[in-house]
């Protein structure tokens, strides 16, 4: 009879058996607890749009909004600031907003804006999510001669323009990211929700 | 009536076979030196953190709205809370200024080869493990720079292809790093990585007292063996350096006691200045860099300019510490037998090692950014072609027995 059975066979086989029917049930188990550590439903709730009054902000001023927990900027650029932006599109990497995820459709265009003058972006560097230094300066010492206004990241050295348009040869690879936001009057912003309601 | 109790005892668990295999009869090589004091520093701070950090528990609160502020509780209301709480912060620096200096001993004198491979490779793991740590207890205060420096070594998760924003965004936990970061690195840093510490450090030892400990010649004592099989260039651990080491707990407890009393903070750089502000979420730091233990893998992350490769590079700087065993060819393990080529490559990184360091806590400038793309350079060629230099390299005759000089 033993002479047979091919033992070392049989020995593999149940091995290879027992890590399979082992092994499915130790990943089963995992999954809840892997699972636990997403976000909370609750966590997931946390955000809602927020509506920012923009009568009083004067042109070369920034404000800084809260939005699901990340900084938003609402800037008024001036008409020099507009002219600078279409002038250095051989610095950038990707001057026409190329990169699809950045900015909501109608925020493709040179300024990533629905109104030229207003800009609103999330504060967080693609890089590594610090949130970058608004440095609106001319030539500045430590940012070079041809600085013509921007963001600074401090903490990698990542360089935006005033439409958050990133630099070439710096770590942070994409462009600033436009949240969803509409206007409502001339005077209200809303930050977090498209103009057709759809966030 | 001992050794009955004693009799009773091994007859049941092999308690004098444990004590005199890895102490009373463990031999270890007769000429160790200064560098060798730092693996049983390395405990000593270990017992130091384990033992504060449990009282710091008592007191301290994991959660974003409190967490700030049971710091503040512990160093101004809690009896001795501040001496407890420096004793931790302090000793989070001392141990990683006692894992290097152990590590360059490693370095020196080869360690790290054949046959203490898996030595090198748990004490490597160990590194890690205490990264990890270092960087999980650092959120706990949960001032800006705790909330900045977790936000970009997140971050770091996210730069991997396809899954990097799912896999940081599970490690966060919420869409940025929020009270259930700090719950969950709670977790991690009091009972999650301490236990893969301290079953790392018995493996490491283990392994270690399996093959034996190298010395500064990086001669096998074992080679030598008395008739009682004992290496003749051997000495019991016990008593001989377990009272070596006294002396140098003593020196360490010395140096460690006037950090403490005199400059917990050490200037910003054992308790950055600017984790005495709270979190927020809206404003980084001007001026933001990791503690000093991190800066020269900060470095090379800053001097790469692309995300993805910024990332690998940081990562590849630790990956080739673990090759090391295999990277070097030479036969010869000490410094002191060792050929030019070697000796300058190891003096280079070292060099480099040390400015990199340097750099990481700099601003992010076009000259310092260039400096640290050359000692970038220098760090990685220092693996990369050690299967060259330590091949062709000139070695010296290794002695057959220990010398003490």
């Amino acid at each position: 009879m033993s002479n047979t059975v091919d033992n070392s066979k049989r020995r593999f086989l149940t091995t290879a058996a027992s890590v399979v029917v082992g092994g499915a049930g130790a990943a089963a188990v995992a999954v809840p607890f892997v699972s636990s550590m997403l976000p909370s439903a609750k966590a997931q709730a946390a955000g809602a749009p927020v509506e920012v009054d923009i009568s009083k902000l004067e042109v070369g001023q920034l404000m800084t909004i809260e939005w699901r927990g990340k900084p938003v900027w609402v800037y008024r650029r001036s008409p020099e600031v507009l002219e600078n932006l279409a002038s250095q599109d051989d610095v950038l990497r990707d001057p026409e907003s190329d990169v699809i995820g950045q900015q909501p459709d109608y925020c493709k265009n040179e300024g990533r804006s629905i109104r030229e003058d207003l800009m609103v972006l999330v504060g967080i560097c693609t890089h590594l999510g610090c949130s970058p230094t608004y440095r609106p300066e001319l030539a500045p010492e430590d940012l070079g001669s041809n600085w013509k206004g921007g963001f600074f990241c401090p903490c990698h050295g990542s360089k935006f323009d005033l439409a958050g348009r990133v630099f070439k040869g710096v770590p942070a690879p994409i462009n600033l990211v436009v949240p969803p936001y509409y206007f409502q009057g001339d005077s209200r912003i809303i930050i977090g929700e498209d103009a057709q309601g759809a966030a | 009536m001992f050794a009955s109790l004693m009799g009773w005892v091994d007859a049941r668990f092999p308690a004098t076979k444990m004590w005199e295999d890895h102490l009373s009869k463990y031999y270890a090589p007769k000429n160790f030196n200064f560098w060798y004091f730092f693996g049983s520093l390395a405990m000593l701070v270990l017992v130091l953190q384990i033992v504060t950090g449990i009282f710091l528990t008592m007191n301290y609160k994991p959660d974003a709205a409190l967490a700030f502020a049971s710091v503040e509780y512990i160093m101004r209301d809690v009896e001795w809370g501040w001496l407890i709480r420096y004793l931790h912060s302090t000793g989070a620096s001392a141990f990683f200024i006692v894992i290097y200096l152990h590590m360059f001993r490693g370095l020196i004198y080869g360690s790290y080869k054949q046959p203490r491979e898996l030595v090198w490779l748990f004490g490597m793991f160990l590194y890690m493990a205490l990264m990890a740590e270092a960087f999980l207890g650092y959120l706990l205060p949960w001032g800006q720079m705790s909330f900045w420096g977790a936000q970009v070594i997140i971050s770091l998760f996210g730069a991997l292809p396809f899954i990097g924003e799912e896999l940081a965004l599970w490690i966060r936990g919420d869409f940025v790093v929020a009270d259930a970061t700090l719950n969950r690195f709670f977790a991690f840093h009091v009972i999650a990585v301490p236990l893969v510490i301290l079953g790392l450090v018995v493996a490491h030892i283990i392994a270690l007292h399996e093959v034996g400990s190298n010395n500064p010649d990086g001669v096998e004592i074992k080679k030598n063996k008395d008739a009682n099989g004992i290496p003749i260039d051997g000495i019991p651990f016990h008593p001989y350096y377990s009272v070596k080491d006294i002396v140098g707990v003593v020196v360490f407890l010395f140096i460690f006691a006037l950090i403490l009393f005199y400059a917990p903070e050490f200037d910003g750089w054992f308790l950055e200045k600017d984790n005495f502000v709270p979190a927020d979420p809206l404003k980084t730091p001007e001026h933001i860099v990791p503690l000093w233990y991190f800066t020269p893998f900060y470095a090379i992350l800053r001097a790469v300019p692309d995300k993805l490769m910024g990332v690998m590079a940081m990562g590849g700087a630790q990956g080739l510490l673990f090759l090391l065993p295999w990277l070097d060819r030479s036969p010869v393990k000490s410094w002191r037998y060792r050929g030019p080529y070697f000796r300058v490559a190891l003096t280079l990184f070292i060099i480099s090692f040390l400015a990199l360091g340097y750099l990481g806590t700099q601003p992010a400038t076009t000259l310092y950014t260039n400096l640290a793309r050359v000692f970038s350079i220098i760090y990685f060629a220092f693996f990369i072609l050690m299967p060259f230099y330590t091949s062709i390299d000139k070695d010296k005759p290794v002695p057959e027995r220990v010398t003490m000089k």
